[in-house]
């Protein structure tokens, strides 16, 4: 490992830094709003079950839900891209 | 970039598209802002086609779909959201939502096969309309100050946590709001374009070498075509919807 240090010049060790910085920054981001969104489908599906007949009005709160939770995600995203292209 | 020995292009080559006239000046017009009047020209063709003065009663082909999302948007987003008195806002949605949904599903039209809200100009510039609409439609329903006491001390707190929660309301809602909305609507598509991309250099990479697995990807690909569809069209829907809530949210007071 150290060897593997002393061969690499300095740019290419922070740019290897900058690529693992974005990969986990993004799979970090993605794990609260993966939850997030499993949960709001989840209960809204069980409550579309218990009354089918209020399904439009739960499914359009549902998106809003989705919306706001995947929200977290997207910014992970965008970090992702702005740390590792530019 | 190599990325496990198979060449992917530079995401600049994905995105940013050489100007194709009047290059240099403000008005350079290349792939993107084609896309855009090319939208733009089909969602006013649209509706003043389908608008016109010997609209035949019964509605068949274009006019049906002009009719129908004008239903759509009435029923399952201004009547959940705002209620009877948000059909003034109709045209806004719907012209919202159709301008997005032409300019979304561009992705995967064989030929262009470019998101061009995958550039964040646009977007951006809708979020901030919808940010003048529904701040200009609360201070003119509420009075400036009715409408920055709402907006800012939510009732139903106590007195002292005021102190925390107005910065935080004052945040979400004058600042993360515009850019939550239009960093939703970039991000979708410019993450789509990518997974389109790879699966077709993924796809045309093993056609070179063997005809056989490069059936995999593209099997991949035909599939993520048919998601990225859903996707444009719940991408505008959702557009659509959080105006509407946001509009909806300044009309009346939180109770």
């Amino acid at each position: 490992m150290l060897s593997l240090l002393a061969e690499t010049g300095p740019g290419e060790l922070l740019d290897g830094l900058k690529a693992l910085g974005a990969g986990l920054g993004y799979g970090l981001a993605a794990i609260g709003p993966g939850v997030g969104v499993g949960l709001v489908v989840g209960n809204a599906i069980s409550a579309m079950a218990r009354q089918p007949e209020s399904a439009g009005m739960v499914r359009t709160t549902m998106f809003l839900g989705i919306a706001f939770t995947e929200a977290l995600a997207l910014i992970g995203f965008v970090v992702f891209v702005l740390l590792y292209y530019t | 970039m190599n990325v496990l020995a198979l060449e992917y292009p530079p995401v600049n080559h994905l995105f940013d598209w050489p100007a194709l006239w009047f290059e240099g000046t403000p008005f350079a017009i290349n792939k993107t802002s084609l896309i855009y009047i090319a939208t733009t020209v089909l969602t006013i063709g649209l509706f003043s086609w389908a608008g016109r003065r010997r609209a035949s009663l019964v509605p068949a082909g274009l006019q049906h779909v002009a009719e129908s999302g004008v239903n759509f948007i009435e029923e399952s987003v201004v009547m959940q959201t705002i209620g009877p008195e948000g059909r003034k806002f109709m045209p806004l949605l719907t012209t919202i939502f159709f301008f997005v949904l032409f300019s979304n599903i561009t992705e995967v039209i064989p030929g262009l096969q470019f998101p061009a809200n995958g550039r964040m100009a646009v977007p951006l510039v809708l979020a901030l309309l919808v940010w003048v609409v529904y701040n200009v439609t609360g201070v003119v329903k509420q009075g400036v100050g009715g409408y920055l006491k709402n907006s800012l001390f939510p009732p139903g707190v106590p007195i002292f946590l005021y102190v925390i929660v107005a910065p935080i309301e004052f945040v979400t809602t004058f600042i993360v709001r515009p850019f939550s909305l239009a960093i939703r609507l970039w991000a979708n598509m410019v993450a789509g374009h990518l997974l389109l991309v790879t699966f077709a250099v993924l796809s045309a990479a093993l056609w070179d070498v063997y005809y056989v697995p490069a059936a995999l990807p593209f099997a991949m690909l035909i599939l993520m075509t048919g998601f990225e569809i859903l996707v444009s069209v719940l991408q505008a829907f959702i557009f659509t919807m959080l105006t509407a809530v946001y509009i909806g949210g300044s009309m009346h007071a939180e109770h």
